[in-house]
Parts: C-alpha cells; structure tokens; sequence
C-alpha cells in the first residue's frame, strides 16, 4: 500500500513509484477508445490522415502525457489550489464576454496569442475541483443545512448565467447537470432535488421567453418536429437517422459510408462522428464504441468509490458524469432522442478543447486513483503541502 | 476518521444510485440504436440510397429517314459545341475573353453566360456556342492550356441533307412545347427534339426510339461521384421511305421557285415516289430556331412556303376532272363511246350561256375527240345528261372529296359537291348550271395535288383502289413491318370504259391535234398519257368576253389561272401517275404538261437504271388474277395494255 496511515507523515513518494501504480489498464481504454476516433477520423478524411486523423493522434499523444503529469502530482496540490484555479477560469470567462471573439456563431474562445483557449470547457473541470473542495470541507451536518449550500449554488450559478449567454446551451447544461450530480453525491438531502425539479418546471417556460435565443429554441422545435425543415434544422438529424439506420447490423464497411462520405451527413468529423462509426460499422460498432465508454465509466465509478478521501471521491464522481454526459447528449442527439445540442464525442470527436478537458479530467481520475489510500482532514486544505 | 467513513457510506450509496442512473440511459441510447439499426434498418437503407442515386434519361438517337435506295435524307449530326465550366474556370470573364478571339461572342451572349453562371452550381457546365466548324473547334483544342474550363462537348443535332426540296414531305423537328409532354420524361430532357411536321411527326414514336438510363451516384451537392449502372436504350427506327431522292431532286429542281406541286406514284403499289411543294423552307433552321426575320418572310410570302400544297392545297380540278365525268355517263349510260355532240363555242341553258374554251367551237366531236380536246361544250352536255350525284359517286371512286389517308399531316378533303351538300352547307338548292359547271371540273369541286394523282393512278391501273403511302413498309411505334394489303380493291369500273377514256388521254398527248402534243416524250417506251386543266380563278364577266378575254401574260400574277396536269406512263402498261400544280401558272398545256412530261421521263429513267425491289411482285403477278375470281366484275387486267397511242 502506497500511502498506508504509516507513510502519512511522508507523503513524498517518489515519481516513478506513482507511476508503477497508475490504472494502465484505464490508460489502454483511453487509448483504445481514441484509436476508432482515429480510424474514423482517417475515414472522414476520404482515406487520410490528413486534415483530421494525424492532428488528432499528435493532439491525444500531448494530452495523454498531460494526463500522466496531473495524474502524478499529489493530489493535495489540486486540493490547495482547487479554488484558484476556479476563479482563475471565472475570469477567463468574464474576459470571454470582454474580449472574447466570436468562433463558430458562438463567444466563446479566447486568444492568448499562439492558441485560443474556450474558458467554458475549462469550467467543466474548474467547477468539480471547486465543488469538490467546498464539499471536502463539510460534514454531513453542513450538508443538511440550506445555507451551507448557497457558496457552491453560487460557484455554479455564476458560469453557467456567463456560458449561456454566450450561448453555449450544450455546455451550460452539462456544467448544471454535473453539479446537479455532484450535489447529489455529496450527500445533500433528496427532498431539496425535488424541490429543485418543481422549481425548474414553473422556472422552464420564463427561461424560454428569456434566456434561450432564437436559434436554441429553434433547435429544442425542430427536434419536437424535425421534418418539417427538412433542408434547415431538421436536416442535420434526418441525415443521422438515415445514415445511421442505412448502417444496419454490420454497417456499410470502413471508409464505405455513403451519407458520411457523400456529405450528406454534416459535421461527420466532429459531432456526428457516432453516426458516421455507425454508419460504417453498423449496430455492432456502435455497441463496441459503446462498451468501451460503459469500461471506463465503470472504473470511474470504482475508483470514485475506492477513494479514502472525500475530496478524491467527489472529483472522480465530477469527472465520471462529465464523461457520462458528453457521451449520453452527443449519442442521444445524433440519434434524434434530444435537440441537435454541439457536444463532441469524447475522446472520438475531432477537436482540442474537449479532447484538452476530457484528459485534464481523467489526469485527475487517475490521480484520485494512485491517491486513493491516502486520508484528508476535513479541515486540511493541502496548505502545508 | 469515523465520520469520513459515514460520508464515504453515504457517497458509495449516492454513486451506486448515479451509476443505476447512467445504466438506464445508456440502455436507452442502446434500444435507441437497435431501433434505428436493426428494426428501421430497411427504411433508412431507402432514405440513404435515394439520397446518393440518381437517376439520368440517356437520349436515344433518333432514327434516320431514308429514300427509297438508302439515301439518308434526315440523319443525326455531330453537334459540336463548347462550354465552360465556371469552377474549373477560376475567373470566368477573362477565360470568355480569352475564347471570344476563338469564337467572337456577342454582348447578349455574353449576358446569359453570366446569367447561367450565377444561376447554376459551379460544376455544371454552361454552353458557350453551339454548332462549331472544324477549324474553330480544332482552334479551341489547341488552346486548351490557355482556357481553363473550357470543353467541347459533341451532341447530336438532326440534319437534313437536301432540306428545301425535302421538307414538305420530312418534317422537322423542334424543342417539345408544354402541351405536347406526354408523361414520357425523354420530353422533359433539355434539348430533346420531337417531330413537328411531316414524317417526323407521324412516325415520331418509331422514330424516338426509348431512352436508356444511367444511375450514377452523387453527393449532397448533386456532383456525380461515379456511375453505378447504366441501361442503353433504344435507338430509334430507321424509315424507309418511297421517296426516290434523286427523282425528288429533279423535281425541285425543276419547279424552281414557282408555286407549284408535283405528286409521282406508283399506279400498283400506291408509292410515292416524289412529292415536291415549292417553294419551300429549310428544315434545318428549325431545329436551332429561327429569327424573327426569317419567320416573318416565310409566313407573309403569297407562296406559302410552310404550306404543304401537295396535301393540303386545294384546287379545282378542271379538265383533268373530265375522264371522271366521262366514266360516270358511260357507266350510267347516258352516252356511248361513239356519242358526237356539236360544239358551236357555247351552249346555252335558260338565260345562261356557258362557252367553251375555245372561241370558235370544236364542231363535232366524239368521246375521245372530246377527251383529246377538252371541249367544255361536249362535257357540257355529258354533265346535264349524268347529274351533279352520279358525277360526285364516281368522282368518290376515284379518291376525289375524301382523306386518302397518307401518312402525312396536314391532308385537306378537297370537296365533291352534291345536292345534300349544297343544302347543308350554303342552303339552296343545287341548280343544273351548276352541273354544267361541275362537269368541267369547276365551281365547287376541289381536290388537293396528291388526289388528282390518286385518280389518275386509279384510271391507269385498271380501276384499282389504290391508295397513296410514302413508306417502304408499315411503321408502328414499336416496329417495322411489311405491307400486306398493297393492291387496293377493284372499283368495278368497265374495261370498255376505261380503255375509251384512256385512249382519249393517249390522243392528248400522243395525237397531233391533242391539247398537250407538244409535251409528248419522244422515247416510245415511255410514252405518257394525260389531261390538261386550267382553272380561272376569277369570274371573266361578260363585258370582258365581249372585248376580248385577257390573256394570263397580262393580268397580275395573283389573278392568272391555275395551270393543271395529270398524266400517267408507259402508255402501254401504266406504271407512274403524275399529277402537277402550278399555281398561276397559265394554261395547263403550256406550263403544266411540259414539267410532267419531264417529270414521268425522268422517273421511268431512274426506275431502269434501278430494278425495282419493292414492286417487283406487284409486276409478276397478274393484277386481275384472284381479284377477277373472286368479284367476277368486270375488270381489265393492267397487265395488257388496254389503249394504243395514235
């Protein structure tokens, strides 16, 4: 046992130690999972690493040393500067409102020169080291108190107003969404989420009249009715449906799709690649890509659990449902179960930021992994690390 | 650390009931996909293909038209044609600039290039020019390195080889109008071409041919990727035609630019074998379109050039209508081959005086001195002693008043008058001077060029029903079979009879007092009978008469008289029946005989120099045999020549 009560007092253990212990097999998932991006990528380009697959592997071999990196660092170092780092990406994105330009029809990157950065992809991992800092610090008492809860309401209510006004429906919701879970896992009382839910119904229709742009509700009516635009917003999800269902059992064959290749399908590299994968591999594909996804969220789940310090649970329960959702929206969304909301496929979808979130997240997973043993006062901050 | 154990209890709990949660909208995504996947599968494998495939109407090429010998009278043409291709091209403008010093491109052409380039998507090619020469075409493909885009694209365009002297009886063809899409999508292609007049038209279907068609798949912006399958279609059938070329030459040629007509048929088979209406116009502007010019000349020329006069012109037949009057008294009895009446210059009903025209009368004639002369007076007579009904019910025998059903659009009735006729159509009466009038070929009767050749073919061939085809063989829309039925039915007529008429016929000709002696052909062999007509069409009012009848050189061309012939040879054995037009043309012997003569020896010159295919079994059997059987009436076989020349 690495950080046995006894090694407590030195909890200096060395790098290479650490790294002996990372979860490989989680690592050869990750990897696994990345490579059918890379075959689809490969496909998407007509046969070519170029533009898309090549980039893509050089964009996973950075982030995935990335990930060795934090999941290395002791995790008492993201404990102290958990925080930090939380208002360090709020001001990014007060700066996105600022400065920020607009990418995509959306404000929502950055510059800092040589690369752009979009703040609200930071947030989703900035908001579960901050939630799970504040809830590291509570008892189960704290937990019960409403008052208690108004600090981290405030942390998530605050980039979720600055990401919708962007307008980033996609990631609002899966920043709220996470919380949500987070919240839930952190112990508060069940009575208040159904309070919450009530509250959320009555609240629904102002929202619509308020905060969602007309594109977004656009998007929310054509998926209630999506052929009646069949060459405008419904097109998009009538396209997946047809590529995906002309998939069959065994899919049309690599690099064979006909919706996909023909660009009937729009956006097949980024967020319909699940229905170009579809598409080309069939049912079995999917499901394959699927179990994947259901192995490493299933050791998202063990490691949250296995985890002897609060702080370690709840960043790995944050980053497992962040994991869930990009997975559950992206697939429900190509599928027409959901409006047509922009989130990647992760690890899969062509693209940096998420790629860049999705292994700082799984960096800290793994982290909370190797830390597992080790035990943190409610009351200690990291600060004498 | 007991309290971290209890939030660790109440975490694990909390994570269990996440990850039930996570469970269950997984398995939803995965019912999800089986459904789409699996259940759905078949629709969406639909949806995807009708998305990628689509379908392309290849054009049949369309059937040629040949003569009678094989001659390709309208056949299909290497259109070359360039055109450009705006995303190739890169800048438009300065590749056009480049091709204008190739082929000089007007501002408006100019205008709709630009035009289709904005409108259309950048791969779809826009046609610059179309029917490129040789040297411009070989020009542009030398070029090539310099004009991005640029192609030449080869189409095919129909061409008419001898247009003017043939489009009467061809046709043409044109773009498809609204009214004529049929359901067939080859008439919706762009470019595509129907027959519009003539043969074309009629035998459009056979000559169409069925489109083929060619799947090719394309991607979402409509750009064929490649082609999946491809079914040819039909070409067209070819039509075989009676017409001799070289004999329709000749006859063009020899009409000139007169208002006129000429039909030649074969008296057995029915086959034409020449049909000119001149003037005429070319065929081959049709088909890339006409300017308002040129339209304007053709519709306001008093000569009606866009007018088949063949078919469709219809004029009173004269004198050459005198053989029918003569058949129906001597069928009636009314007279006898040996019957002389006395011509004094007129004769006289009531308070009306009907002349002759000859001035100082003919004196006293007999049938075929009647014939030979054409002496008004005698048919006069003849007329009031046969009456307007038994007149018209010969005439009716012989294809007069009535379609005869040749496969040309655009065919006129002509008009044999009778008493039931005059009351339903003008509602009087018809009256005895009328008769008279009728029994030289006037008044109210008309008959189109192509029915007077009928009639003569009919006289000639021994009283057969023969009807008139310009086809080798029967053309239906899904093929080509021979004829049948080519004899027509006996008319019942008596030898006797026949051979009277006919021998007056011959003296017209072959006698030296006949009417048209001068337009005897001096081969005997092909010796020809026939009858001169010439139709006023004006009323010469008494006043002139007495002053003196103005001769046709000197009355303005729209008032002279229609100058008619008809005429049939050999003599002996009648193969080819003639009949001419000429509108205004003066007097029937001296302007129409002459061009008929020419005509029927030019035909018999060309029928041996080539042995005839088609009626070859028409000649060996005898023409009477099994008709003469099984109708027992009285009949004359062709086969024997019934009449000698003089």
């Amino acid at each position: 046992m690495l950080f046995h009560d006894g090694l407590l007092s030195h909890p200096k253990v060395s790098i290479g130690q650490k790294l002996l212990h990372l979860h490989w097999l989680f690592v050869v998932l990750l990897a696994l999972t990345a490579g059918i991006g890379f075959a689809m990528l490969y496909s998407a380009g007509g046969g070519n690493f170029e533009p898309w697959a090549s980039r893509q592997m050089v964009r996973f071999g950075v982030g995935l040393l990335g990930m060795v990196i934090i999941a290395v660092t002791d995790i008492r170092l993201w404990l102290r500067y958990a925080y930090a780092f939380y208002f360090m990406v709020l001001v990014l994105l007060v700066a996105v409102e600022i400065a920020g330009f607009v990418g995509m029809g959306a404000q929502r990157w950055i510059s800092f020169g040589l690369f752009n950065v979009q703040p609200s992809e930071l947030m989703k991992v900035a908001l579960v080291l901050g939630l799970a800092r504040y809830f590291h610090g509570g008892s189960i008492e704290d937990v019960g108190r409403p008052m208690f809860l108004i600090p981290p309401l405030l942390m998530v209510v605050i980039p979720a107003i600055l990401i919708v006004r962007q307008p980033d429906l996609g990631t609002t919701l899966m920043l709220v969404l996470a919380s949500i879970a987070m919240f839930f896992a952190a112990g508060v009382r069940m009575w208040k989420f159904i309070l919450a839910g009530i509250l959320g119904l009555i609240g629904a229709p102002v929202a619509w009249f308020t905060i969602l742009r007309d594109y977004q509700k656009q998007r929310i009516l054509t998926f209630m009715d999506p052929e009646t635009d069949t060459l405008g917003a419904g097109y998009h999800i009538i396209q997946s449906k047809i590529a995906l269902g002309s998939g069959g059992m065994f899919g049309k064959g690599f690099m064979q799709g006909t919706q996909s290749h023909l660009n009937f399908l729009p956006e097949k590299q980024t967020d319909f690649i699940f229905t170009m994968l579809a598409e080309e591999f069939g049912l079995v594909g999917g499901l394959t890509l699927l179990s994947l996804y259901i192995l490493l969220l299933t050791y998202g789940f063990v490691i949250a659990a296995s985890s002897r310090n609060h702080f370690g649970r709840l960043v790995a329960i944050g980053v497992n449902v962040t994991f869930f959702l990009y997975i559950f929206i992206n697939i429900a969304m190509v599928m027409g179960l959901i409006p047509v909301v922009g989130v990647p496929l992760p690890l899969v979808s062509y693209g940096g930021t998420a790629m860049l979130t999705l292994l700082f997240g799984f960096g800290l997973l793994l982290c909370v992994h190797i830390h597992r043993d080790l035990t943190i006062g409610r009351r200690d901050s990291g600060d004498e690390f | 650390m007991h309290r971290d154990s209890e939030r660790h209890k109440l975490f694990t709990r909390r994570a269990l009931m996440l990850g039930g949660g996570q469970a269950a909208l997984l398995s939803v995504l995965v019912g999800r996909m089986y459904y789409l996947q699996v259940i759905e599968s078949q629709r969406y494998v639909t949806l995807a293909d009708e998305n990628r495939i689509n379908f392309r109407l290849l054009p049949p090429p369309r059937g040629r038209i040949v003569d009678r010998n094989g001659f390709a009278m309208a056949d299909n043409q290497q259109n070359y044609r360039v055109v450009i291709i705006p995303e190739q091209a890169g800048d438009v403008e300065r590749t056009l600039d480049l091709l204008s010093l190739i082929v000089p491109l007007s501002g408006g052409e100019r205008r709709r290039i630009r035009r289709e380039v904005k409108r259309k998507r950048a791969f779809v090619p826009i046609t610059v020019r179309e029917n490129l020469d040789w040297s411009e075409v070989a020009r542009i493909e030398v070029n090539t390195p310099d004009l991005p885009g640029v192609l030449i694209d080869v189409g095919q365009s129909r061409s008419y080889a001898n247009g003017l002297e043939t489009a009467h009886v061809l046709g043409y063809v044109a773009a498809v109008s609204e009214k004529e899409l049929t359901g067939d999508p080859l008439l919706e292609l762009p470019g595509f071409r129907i027959g519009k007049a003539g043969v074309e038209k009629v035998y459009d279907l056979a000559l169409r041919g069925s489109g083929g068609s060619s799947q090719v798949e394309v991607n979402a912006l409509g750009r064929v990727i490649r082609e999946l399958n491809r079914q040819e279609g039909q070409a067209g059938n070819e039509v075989r035609l009676t017409i001799d070329m070289q004999l329709q030459h000749f006859v063009a040629e020899r009409l000139g630019n007169d208002s006129a007509t000429v039909v030649v048929m074969d008296v057995h088979t029915g086959e034409v074998l020449s049909l000119v209406s001149s003037p005429s116009f070319d065929p081959n502007s049709f088909n890339t379109g006409l300017s308002q010019v040129e339209w304007e000349s053709l519709i306001s020329n008093p000569k009606a050039p866009l007018t088949n006069k063949a078919i469709a012109g219809q004029y009173a037949p004269g004198s050459t209508f005198k053989p029918v009057v003569a058949l129906a008294a001597l069928e009636k009895g009314v007279i006898s081959p040996d019957t002389t009446i006395h011509c004094s210059g007129s004769t006289k009903l009531g308070n009306s005086e009907f002349h002759c025209w000859k001035k100082g009368g003919h004196g006293l004639l007999d049938l075929t001195g009647a014939i030979e002369h054409s002496c008004d007076v005698y048919f006069y007579e003849v007329a009031r002693r046969t009456g307007i009904e038994r007149m018209a019910a010969m005439a009716r025998r012989f294809g007069l008043g009535e379609k005869l059903g040749l496969d040309l659009p655009g065919e006129k009735n002509g008009l044999m008058p009778s008493n039931k006729w005059k009351l339903g159509a003008i509602g009087v009466p018809w009256q005895l001077g009328e008769t008279l009038i009728a029994g030289i070929g006037q008044g109210y009767i008309l008959s189109t060029p192509l029915q007077l050749a009928v009639m003569t073919a009919r006289l000639a061939n021994g009283g057969y029903a023969v009807t008139p085809r310009l086809t080798m063989d029967r053309v239906t829309p899904t093929g080509i079979e021979p004829y049948t039925d080519e004899e027509g039915a006996p008319l019942g007529l008596s030898p006797e009879h026949l051979a009277v008429v006919r021998k007056g016929m011959d003296n017209v000709v072959n006698s030296p007092t006949g009417t048209a002696r001068r337009s005897r052909i001096p081969e005997d062999r092909w010796q020809m009978a026939g009858k001169t007509g010439t139709v006023q069409v004006r009323r010469i009012s008494k006043a002139e008469r007495e002053t003196g009848v103005l001769k046709n050189d000197d009355l303005p061309w729209i008032e002279r008289d229609h100058a008619l012939f008809v005429g049939f040879a050999p003599v002996q054995n009648p193969r080819f029946a003639v009949s001419v037009v000429v509108e205004h043309g003066g007097g029937g012997s001296s302007t129409a005989a002459p061009i008929a003569r020419d005509v029927l020896r030019e035909t018999q010159r060309l029928a041996e120099l080539r042995p005839p295919r088609g009626h070859q079994d028409v000649q060996a059997v005898p023409q009477s045999g099994s008709k003469d059987g099984s109708k027992g009436g009285p009949v004359v076989g062709s086969g024997k020549p019934p009449v000698r020349g003089t």
